[in-house]
């Protein structure tokens, strides 16, 4: 058998890289960590936590307006992250709110987009493989507004089918908002035509790249996306914080998402203006310490190289893929042509919790059950998946570990 | 045997189990020994719902004693749930809602009783618990 390190040609690195993070220098149920739920979300490298600790020791204080030392301080260092997340996905500063995450991000646009855009009968086009975040809030908008949610169809390989994409799109369609990859089957969507396909008709996009923006350069303009969110969490950063990049022209037209502080110009009791975007959006105090953290996370990968860890963890999943496919009861679901980092399987008729189980007590951690992407198991007739999604910091070694446990608890379960 | 024998001869079982393999091929077995529920009494009324593993339970009085059937679709599960049925089914009402579970624990098993696992046992035993409650309130009210 080759050994781990021989395959790691692209990045001999990657052991020095793992030392960065300290949570996994431990052993799970006398096992040392396998952490394969990166998906759910990353571990933070020191530079990161480091970040955070000194804003807490060094200048904790409230942003924007403070004319005191430590306030000018917090707040340069939180506009600070706001440029560093924005030249990691290619926008210019002003387009980038700060939200809760994702979630927060997508119910931003889909208030928006209730308030001001959406009437009754226009509609609104999803995928059948988001995630509940990029479901519900476009769900609840359109029952207000007596809209159709319309939804791309999913293929047996784990694709989109995008023949009837195109014949979806019509004059009543007001946005359209799809992941660029797939949490649940690793899919990567073919965005740059979905974004083209949609604006050939004037119809905006929304991306939600929380699965991609770890694992793929983002260049927003390049792309020409109307809007795309994002979580720190998935990016090494912290959690409770995010994106939304909207293009400007999009941020002007958006109505305010929530009321209160930092988000207004002048406010009086028969009315208040609003501070432009991006503060618009970003009501009251906000995660000063985790946009600091944000900041820090996106400078890390940077630093390593984006492109560097997507052909890495393109190697790796390769390598994972196939070496999963040796074992003759597993069942892969998601057989996309272009996939990233999340494999989701099936082992046998086995409950997919019974093999996290037996997973854990290696030490191994996967993700067990439906991902918060229900009507996609219904899809593939299925109650959920184990889902093993790869970081820049895994390795072959960490694969041959969990091939091992599948096939350890495959024993266990007859 | 009382609900306390039944866990004291659980414990001893578990005793001899050499390493975490054995302790989850025996809880695997015993799942797959699980009597099966009357499919008649799968449904969602007698679903307890965890995030991960669907359980099903049923209780019925036989005579002056609670008796409980149950599945789950995951078997590891199943066979947790095996485990409280051997203790807490056949047994008075009474001393099914006041009695003191600690063999979990005791067989080092506890994070499957958290409620952050989700994979309804914990549930379960509180569903165990409301019937044996509402059982022993209907015999006090014929009494």
């Amino acid at each position: 058998m080759e050994t781990a390190t021989a395959k790691n040609t692209i990045w001999p690195d990657v052991e020095l890289i793992r030392n960065e993070f300290p949570i996994l220098q431990q052993t799970v149920n006398g096992n040392p960590l396998v952490y394969l739920d990166n998906g759910a979300t990353t571990q933070k490298p020191v530079q990161v936590i480091r970040a955070m600790q000194e804003y807490y020791t060094g200048y904790n204080s409230n942003v924007h307006r403070g004319v005191h030392t430590l306030s000018q301080k917090a707040t340069s260092a939180y506009e600070a992250a706001r440029h560093q997340v924005a030249a990691y996905i290619g926008a210019h500063h002003h387009e980038v709110v700060f939200t809760k995450g994702t979630t927060d991000a997508i119910n931003l646009v889909a208030a928006g987009f209730r308030r001001a855009f959406l009437h009754e009968g226009d509609e609104v086009i999803i995928s059948g493989m988001e995630h509940h975040s990029n479901i519900v809030p476009w769900q609840l908008a359109c029952e207000e507004k007596k809209a159709h949610l319309k939804v791309i169809p999913v293929t047996d390989q784990g694709e989109l089918d995008m023949d009837t994409f195109a014949a979806m799109l019509n004059p009543r369609v007001k946005i359209v908002s799809v992941a660029w990859v797939s949490n649940t089957l690793g899919t990567i969507n073919p965005v740059k035509d979905i974004i083209a396909m949609a604006h050939a008709k004037g119809i905006p996009v929304l991306l939600d790249a929380a699965q991609a923006a770890a694992h793929t350069p983002i260049k927003v303009h390049e792309l020409d996306v109307d809007f795309l969110a994002l979580s720190a969490h998935k990016v090494y950063g912290p959690t409770g914080i995010g994106i939304l990049y909207g293009k400007e022209s999009w941020l002007q037209q958006l109505p305010p998402y929530q009321g209160g502080g930092d988000m207004i110009k002048h406010v009086t009791f028969e009315k208040t203006t609003y501070a432009e975007p991006p503060l618009k959006f970003e009501a009251g105090t906000p995660a000063i310490c985790e946009a600091i953290g944000f900041g820090a996370a996106v400078a890390y990968v940077t630093q390593l190289g984006i492109h560097k860890i997507q052909a890495y963890e393109h190697q790796l999943t390769e390598y994972a893929v196939a070496q999963l496919k040796t074992i003759p009861e597993l069942r892969l679901i998601g057989e996309s042509r272009h996939r990233a980092g999340a494999i989701s399987f099936l082992i046998g008729q086995h409950h997919p919790s019974d093999v996290g189980v037996l997973l854990d007590q290696q030490g191994i951690a996967v993700r067990t059950g439906h991902h918060c992407t229900q009507p996609l198991m219904d899809r593939f007739e299925c109650p959920g998946t184990v889902r093993a999604s790869l970081a820049l910091y895994n390795t072959t070694a960490d694969i041959d570990r969990l091939v091992a446990g599948v096939q350890k608890a495959v024993t266990l379960l007859g | 045997m009382t609900i306390k024998e039944q866990q004291d001869n659980i414990i001893a079982d578990f005793e001899v189990f050499g390493d975490w393999m054995e302790k989850y091929e025996y809880i695997i077995q015993l799942g797959k020994d699980l009597p099966l529920i009357d499919p008649t009494y799968k449904t969602d009324d007698n679903l307890i719902r965890g995030c991960q593993s669907k359980v099903w339970l049923h209780a019925e009085m036989q005579g002056d004693k609670l008796v409980f059937t149950a599945d789950s679709d995951a078997v590891i599960t199943k066979g947790l749930v095996a485990l409280m049925i051997q203790v807490l089914s056949h047994q008075a009402p009474k001393d099914i809602a006041n009695a003191d579970i600690y063999f979990i624990d005791a067989i080092g098993l506890t994070s499957h009783l958290s409620p952050t696992r989700s994979n309804g046992l914990l549930s379960m035993l509180k569903q165990i618990k409301l019937y044996a409650i509402g059982y022993q309130a209907k015999s006090v009210q014929q009494n």
